[in-house]
């Protein structure tokens, strides 16, 4: 799990550095990556785990389909991370059973 | 929000459905889930071929870039990114979501051209991370410049498959092994099969993955040889080790959005499962529902863009806007000579079960 520094044919041309934070954890990453993107660049392969039997589950399609990588993101959850652009300061947490939303009163 | 033509899907055949509607003086409305055009052509940096002058040697990643322009640079087309169409509601509303916003449209016409989703490696332990789509870990390596793993099993030796190897390769991944139960390569072009025998990635034909070992993700997998009847044969197994599989085993049309809104859907296994019910000129059993890209049949993007460029000229002749005819049956002569290759047999015969159910519903 790296980022590509070096390609025959692409040039990747990296945005600002991003900070975030997964599971409290610092981390950052590109103006331009998805969440997805930015957490396998930093190593991060478990996303989420399923909703039954809590196998682990890490992206699938990486184009918004398959919702293999729904996370919560800043307290909101089954957010689609693959098509989700990365923001400075986010907070990307693993879903815990199905997720659930918060009302103010 | 009221247009004359609403397009869903910003890829190959979307982009050219919008252009060709707008040409003929249509508004339109071009609905995309991701924050940029393209579709799954943003990812591939190989060059196309067949379509002789037009595209043919051209890149992927450029011919992306190419429709985008046309499409933003057109005053007739209104684009909306990170945005998806939900359903159809009763009112006659395609609502869509656009960051948590929900924008209803009221189109004349409805193209989709969604695409198509990557098939699923139906064995134990094939939902832990480290087993990925391979369209996925194009996405990740040509999009956003990401590496999701090192040493790579790749499940499925068509087109995808083998293009994939030799594009980790170009990224500096390390590709243990292509694996294909078939018996000879049916779907790849040469030109990609030897460039992987060139760079030495070994590619085991009659063989499949049997046994993927990993607790959180995975750690290796084991291919084996496999007999008439799919069964592995004993004493053929190895054990690779690799910390991704890549599964390109074929796609099958996003058809939910279609089957929602009441378009009838057959089964059509040559064309990836589930298809919808459309004639050559990319009409549905629904009226004023019009289908286009891998979303109506899987083939690729030079045949997804024709068919983009039919369903928009034809909604918009179908508004009673003038189209140039010649037009429409020039891109349906080019159709025609792209699936006359000998590799498409299946292919062609899938269009056949296709073409005749169309006709048995008198669909123009």
């Amino acid at each position: 799990m790296k980022r590509i520094e070096n390609h025959p044919i692409l040039t990747f041309k990296r945005g600002k550095k991003i900070k975030f934070y997964f599971e409290g954890k610092e981390m950052w990453g590109y103006e331009g990556d998805t969440i997805a993107s930015a957490l396998v660049a930093n190593g991060v392969k478990v996303f989420r785990e399923s909703i039954k039997l809590h196998r682990p589950r890490g992206f699938y399609c990486a184009i918004g389909n398959c919702s293999s990588c729904l996370m919560t993101v800043d307290g909101v959850p089954n957010i689609r991370t693959c098509i989700t652009p990365l923001k400075e300061g986010m907070h990307i947490e693993r879903i815990k059973g199905k997720g659930a939303l918060h009302y103010e009163d | 929000m009221k247009t004359d033509v609403l397009v869903i899907g910003g890829g190959p055949a979307g982009m050219n459905a919008a252009i060709e509607a707008a040409r003929a003086g249509a508004s339109v409305i071009l609905v995309e889930r991701q924050a940029h055009l393209g579709g799954q052509l943003v990812k591939q940096t190989h060059k196309f071929f067949g379509w002789a002058e037009k595209g043919a040697g051209t890149r992927g990643i450029q011919l992306a870039e190419e429709w985008a322009r046309a499409v933003e640079e057109h005053k007739n087309i209104t684009v909306l990114l990170s945005s998806e169409a939900i359903g159809l509601y009763d009112d006659g509303a395609w609502m869509i979501e656009q960051e948590g916003k929900l924008i209803p449209v009221y189109p004349k016409k409805i193209i989709i051209a969604v695409g198509a989703q990557e098939k699923t490696l139906p064995i134990e332990n094939a939902d832990i991370p480290g087993v990925y789509g391979a369209g996925a870990i194009q996405t990740m390596m040509h999009v956003y410049g990401v590496l999701p793993g090192e040493k790579y099993l790749i499940v499925g030796a068509g087109n995808i498959g083998v293009i994939l190897a030799y594009q980790l390769a170009q990224a500096g991944a390390e590709v243990k092994a292509v694996v294909d139960v078939l018996p000879k390569l049916g779907g790849a072009y040469w030109v990609h099969v030897t460039k992987i025998r060139r760079m030495g990635i070994p590619l085991y034909m009659k063989h499949t993955v049997i046994e993927i070992k990993g607790d959180q993700w995975v750690e290796s997998a084991t291919i084996a040889e496999i007999d008439e009847k799919f069964q592995p044969i004993p004493g053929t197994e190895k054990e690779l080790d690799v910390d991704t599989i890549a599964i390109s085993i074929g796609l099958s049309p996003l058809t939910d959005l279609m089957y929602q809104a009441g378009v009838e859907l057959i089964w059509i296994p040559e064309l990836g499962g589930l298809v919808p019910v459309h004639s050559e000129n990319m009409r549905t059993t629904k009226p004023n529902i019009y289908v286009a890209g891998d979303a109506s049949g899987i083939e690729e993007a030079t045949t997804a863009a024709l068919e983009g460029k039919i369903a928009g000229a034809v909604a918009a002749k179908d508004l009673g806007l003038t189209v140039n005819d010649s037009d429409i049956e020039e891109w349906k002569n080019e159709l025609g000579q792209l699936r006359d290759a000998p590799l498409l047999e299946k292919l062609r015969h899938g269009l056949h079960k296709l073409h005749e159910a169309a006709k048995e519903r008198g669909l123009q």
